[in-house]
């Protein structure tokens, strides 16, 4: 297991040409791609994460990390399909308004991915309807809204109210996150759970769709 | 009093900034999720109104409405078209309201693209859309150029030399926004104090400092250790506290007063020209005044 241990470190480095690389050896050994997914890029994404969180590194390094997470999973995804394995579910999230940049939004999405999320990401300005007829179309069990600007904050609100109007209150879950947004406010309209970080709303992600599922 | 902004912060003088423009106009009929510089077309007067309460309030530097106003940015809005409009609008709406009285600051915010290798973005695309704003605000009579709230410090470098591509002469103001970290102060793209102090000079910048971030009392450390890597003229613009929920509304928790107390705490720590940011309004400014002895 030596090269999946190699994978997570190709991977912390942001090596995007060795991570596929050995990601093909892997397999060629005869390693299952479960195994590499949870134990190489999987683990190797949670560091770079956990570094991020108390910054031991910054942005640069973890859009690399993604960028290299990615070209594995490019390698394992069609005999993950084949096999039958299933994601750790779907997430479907998105900004309820654009800032100045959404990189706290893509930040999660790429974690999310990494810890083996199906993630779809609506972009920025996405309305309640949208959120919610993207979850129920694609059998989303988790919605994540992110927010910026206070004055967008209500279309937060509008998402769960909507979800309890439609009879899916509670079979899709809701979390919410960004500068203006808290715990607090996430008790007050009802949504399930509140990512104070992305490694926290990775958690929570998990926490969620394993109760909804 | 438009000549010689640089000079006169060279020499130690301490210039007062204004505070925030963006909570001002969401009481004044910006629609939630709409472009702020939006109103540099639609509804200028607004601008000169705010600009106006700034000017009263003792702000000798008064910032034009166009942070978010570079091409770029204003193609998430589907503006790009509009952009020569909009900052030469944002311009002149603060001229009109501050006449002589006051150095106009053209605003110059993140392009919300990340550059290549890390983002899809490449330099020349960034500098040239920096270029189109400088141009207009140049143009249109701008005293000075302020590149602000920037995290990655090349595509700062990138805005300050638009800014220079364009005139060799207006003075340009460069500030960065950062964090506190266990290793010191670093912006989120892992840009140093020092990085920063080094690559934007070298750019042509004539002004240094920081912006936003996470209140008055940090931003008094920051200043020091800007203080320490540059011995040009100091920016420090700081918002009023981290944005807090009250009752509902959210809320910035730093009064008036307590800025004004850490303007005092910038200008021991060598800050040259001091503002505010988010959060901010002519309360805090007209309170910096008194507290800096500026009153005339």
């Amino acid at each position: 297991m030596e090269i999946v241990k190699q994978i997570a470190q190709s991977l912390e480095a942001g090596d995007d040409a060795l991570v596929p690389q050995l990601t093909r050896e892997a397999l060629a050994q005869g390693i299952a791609a479960t195994a590499i997914l949870d134990d190489g890029l999987i683990a190797g994404m949670n560091a770079v994460g956990e570094k991020f969180r108390v910054h031991d590194i910054f942005l640069p390094d973890v859009l690399l990390a993604a960028r290299a997470m990615y070209a594995g999973m490019d390698v394992l995804k069609p005999l993950l399909l084949s096999a039958g394995i299933p994601s750790r579910g779907r997430v479907v999230i998105g900004s309820v308004h654009g800032d100045l940049h959404d990189i706290g939004k893509n930040l999660v999405g790429i974690m999310l991915k990494g810890a083996g999320f199906d993630v779809i990401d609506l972009g920025n300005d996405v309305t309640a309807a949208r959120f919610v007829e993207a979850a129920r179309s694609r059998e989303a069990l988790v919605i994540g809204m992110s927010a910026l600007l206070t004055t967008t904050m209500p279309v937060m609100k509008e998402v769960v109210d909507l979800l309890h109007k439609e009879g899916l209150g509670g079979r899709i879950k809701t979390i919410i996150g960004g500068a203006p947004v808290s715990q607090d406010y996430a008790a007050e309209i009802g949504a399930d759970a509140y990512g104070y970080d992305c490694a926290q709303a990775v958690e929570r992600v998990k926490q969620l769709a394993a109760s909804a599922s | 009093m438009r000549d010689g902004i640089t000079a006169r912060a060279a020499a130690g003088e301490v210039l007062l900034a204004d505070g925030a423009i963006g909570s001002l106009l969401l009481g004044r009929g910006l629609a939630p999720g709409a472009a702020p510089e939006s109103l540099n077309l639609s509804a200028p007067h607004v601008l000169e109104e705010i600009a106006g309460l700034y000017l009263e309030a003792g702000a000798e530097i008064v910032q034009a409405n166009t942070f978010g106003a570079s091409p770029l940015k204003l193609a998430h809005y589907g503006l790009e078209g509009k952009a020569q409009a909009i900052n030469e609008g944002g311009v002149a709406a603060v001229r009109r309201a501050v006449g002589e009285r006051a150095w106009v600051a053209a605003s110059c915010g993140p392009s919300g693209r990340i550059l290549k290798p890390f983002g899809d973005t490449d330099e020349e695309r960034m500098f040239s859309s920096f270029r189109e704003q400088m141009r207009a605000v140049i143009g249109a009579g701008a005293d000075v150029v302020c590149v602000e709230t920037m995290s990655d410090v090349n595509e700062a470098r990138l805005a300050v030399q638009a800014a220079r591509s364009v005139s060799a002469t207006i003075p340009v103001m460069a500030t960065m926004t950062f964090e506190a970290t266990p290793r010191g102060f670093f912006t989120i793209m892992g840009v140093s104090i020092a990085r920063a102090c080094r690559e934007l000079a070298a750019a042509g910048a004539d002004m240094l400092g920081s912006n936003c971030g996470n209140g008055s009392a940090q931003m008094v450390v920051i200043a020091r250790e800007f203080r320490k890597a540059t011995s040009l003229p100091l920016v420090i613009q700081a918002n009023a506290g981290v944005p807090e929920l009250r009752q509902g509304r959210v809320q910035y928790p730093e009064s008036p007063e307590f800025m004004a107390a850490m303007a005092v705490e910038m200008r021991a720590a060598g800050a040259t020209v001091i503002g505010g940011c988010c959060g901010t309004t002519p309360e805090h400014t007209r309170a910096m005044r008194r507290a800096l002895g500026k009153e005339s």
